[in-house]
């Protein structure tokens, strides 16, 4: 088992809220809505954690909890992926409208010959 | 044996999908690259939640024959709660983002305060670090989840007023104190291990009323800020239960949104001039100007077919997009009478306010639903030197955004917040529901000035009577 002393988790810490603050630091504010729901899908990740208390849980209690938790965390994992997704897919250029050019699939493949 | 190999292969997984949850994160950085980024960062999400399950060859020996029931748990409550959500994110109209992204995010609030409730009934953490971290996270896990209920019961408008309590302020640093004292008492209790579950109860009451008092006071126009810091608060949350369950794919994936979500919520309170701590505590349009709001002058209406016809002619339009075309869910209508003026050589530009509408760069999905390209759309910084050698801004549903006393009124509240310079334009169309003022309360000089006509009506059938004007006048327009 891994194990994670208050320093090492301090350094986890620092160096991923750095990552987030330069990630986010660069994005455009045009993206800012599916950027805020992308984040918001991926602290969906909690949901992880639900499922570890919850195949751990021994009493009632913590087995109502547990599936309160991995419920919730769920359903902030796929709720914000499907509304990110639905968000990001209608973002075009004015190449693409000429082209009629709708499907994420047929944008990728537009934007490599450009 | 097998235990062993499981925890290997989950750490290695894990691994594996942080690093696709920030790679994800980063390609959302352009527009081009962002599809593919929220993909990638799904299939990290999904290959996570998959080799969680390998943990059932490590579960205490004391939940083994619990085992079973635990998995059916496991499972249900995945199928259901991501099933609901899901049909919900598909469904809900592009105009009710802002309340849906509340809302999930109050879910994962809502389970990182779950997972904290799991491990303080079950006595599974101790010492007075870990101890402190699962109810630091629990505290902000519930503000959370309550607090964006709150924010989506006003996106909803299930909630309209905001709360206006004398001394609420007083009342909510007396709860927030002595949430924070219970907690304590919580700490030092388990380490004695004589703690009973009613004030571990009492805790996470207090968090989520705490939430609830602190987001009933602030507006709807604000409610940008309140759920991008609501997404930080999950964020960190989630970093923080992290921790104390030893899983470092959730202290990285919850530590980069706390900072994404922080540094997110900084842009939105700099856009509108005010500190975060203004936006939260400081009860804004309370009490609006009124000696000062003497402006001369008076609103001159005119015809919606009148102003659609002028546009026709004009050789330059820019467009400020507001909450009342959200609101009136007039964005298919916009484009298609920009596609006609496009087609009767009108240049036409969108110009976006970082803080119009119900959530920062709400009005840039709007109008990317309505298949306006992206090119089209030009932010405050880039566009406010071009008003002044345009020959029309058309204000739709957007009031305090492009009130000229943010520049030059300093008794005004919102003096020094950023506007979008629409009364340099040599006409201003105001599209307006009614005579009523912004959120701020307060009056906007714009719609008296001599270049500014209002067009009053809802903005959809505004548009729609702009579009037939200008169709009947018979224009080579290729749309």
């Amino acid at each position: 088992m891994i194990h994670i002393d208050s320093f090492i988790g301090l350094y986890i810490f620092m160096l991923a809220g750095f990552a987030g603050w330069i990630i986010i630091g660069r994005v455009p504010a045009i993206l800012h809505t599916p950027l805020m729901s992308g984040s918001n899908f991926v602290h969906g990740i909690v949901v992880i954690g639900g499922i570890i208390v919850l195949l751990d849980a021994t009493t009632l209690t913590e087995r109502v909890i547990g599936f309160i938790a991995v419920l919730l965390g769920a359903g902030n994992a796929a709720g914000g992926y499907a509304v990110t997704d639905r968000m990001l897919a209608m973002f075009q250029t004015s190449d693409d409208v000429r082209h009629g050019k709708k499907t994420r699939r047929k944008r990728a493949t537009h934007h490599k010959k450009v | 044996m097998i235990d062993q190999i499981s925890q290997l292969v989950v750490g290695a997984v894990d691994l594996i999908a942080a690093f696709l949850l920030l790679y994800g994160l980063h390609r959302m950085a352009s527009p081009v690259t962002a599809p593919s980024g929220i993909f990638v960062a799904g299939i990290g999400m999904a290959v996570a939640i998959l080799v969680t399950f390998l943990d059932i060859f490590g579960v205490n020996a004391a939940a083994r024959p619990f085992l079973p029931v635990n998995i059916g748990l496991a499972v249900i409550a995945l199928t259901i709660g991501g099933g609901v959500s899901w049909w919900g994110g598909r469904k809900v109209a592009m105009t009710a983002m802002p309340q849906m992204v509340a809302i999930y995010n109050g879910m994962g609030g809502g389970a990182a305060g779950s997972i904290a409730a799991v491990e303080l009934f079950g006595h599974h953490t101790s010492g007075l670090v870990p101890l402190s971290v699962t109810l630091l996270g629990a505290l902000i896990g519930a503000v959370s989840f309550a607090g964006s209920i709150i924010a989506w019961a006003k996106l909803q408008s299930i909630l309209n007023k905001p709360l206006r309590v004398p001394y609420l302020r007083f009342f909510n640093l007396a709860l927030f104190v002595t949430t924070v004292a219970v907690g304590c008492v919580i700490a030092f209790l388990s380490l004695s291990s004589a703690l009973s579950p009613e004030l571990i109860f009492g805790f996470f009451v207090l968090a989520m009323l705490f939430g609830i008092m602190m987001t009933l006071p602030i507006g709807g126009a604000d409610m940008p800020v309140v759920i991008s810091i609501y997404n930080a608060f999950t964020g960190l949350a989630v970093g923080l239960e992290g921790f104390v369950l030893q899983n470092p794919a959730l202290m990285i994936a919850g530590m980069v949104v706390g900072a994404a979500g922080l540094m997110l919520t900084m842009l939105m309170a700099r856009a509108m001039n005010r500190s975060i701590s203004n936006v939260l505590f400081s009860n804004f349009g309370d009490a609006p100007a009124k000696a000062h709001g003497a402006i001369k002058g008076e609103m001159k209406p005119t015809e919606p077919a009148d102003a659609g016809t002028f546009m026709r002619y004009a050789k330059s339009v820019i467009i400020v997009p507001g909450y009342g075309l959200a609101a009136a869910q007039g964005q298919q209508k916009l484009y298609e009478f920009v596609k006609l003026l496009q087609g009767a050589g009108v240049s036409v530009k969108f110009a976006i306010h970082p803080v119009a509408g119900r959530m920062p760069g709400q009005m840039d999905v709007l109008l990317a639903e309505a298949g306006v390209p992206y090119n089209m759309i030009f932010q405050l910084d880039d566009i406010n030197a071009e008003f002044a050698d345009t020959d029309v801004a058309l204000v739709i549903g957007a009031n305090d955004v492009v009130n000229p006393a943010a520049r030059n009124d300093k008794s005004s509240p919102i003096y020094g917040m950023p506007i979008l310079n629409a009364d340099q334009a040599k006409q201003v169309y105001v599209i307006k529901r009614g005579q009523g003022k912004g959120y701020a309360g307060i009056q906007n000089a714009l719609f008296y000035g001599d270049n500014c006509n209002m067009v009053y009506g809802d903005a959809t059938s505004v548009l729609a009577t702009m579009i037939e004007a200008v169709r009947g006048l018979g224009t080579k327009a290729a749309a």
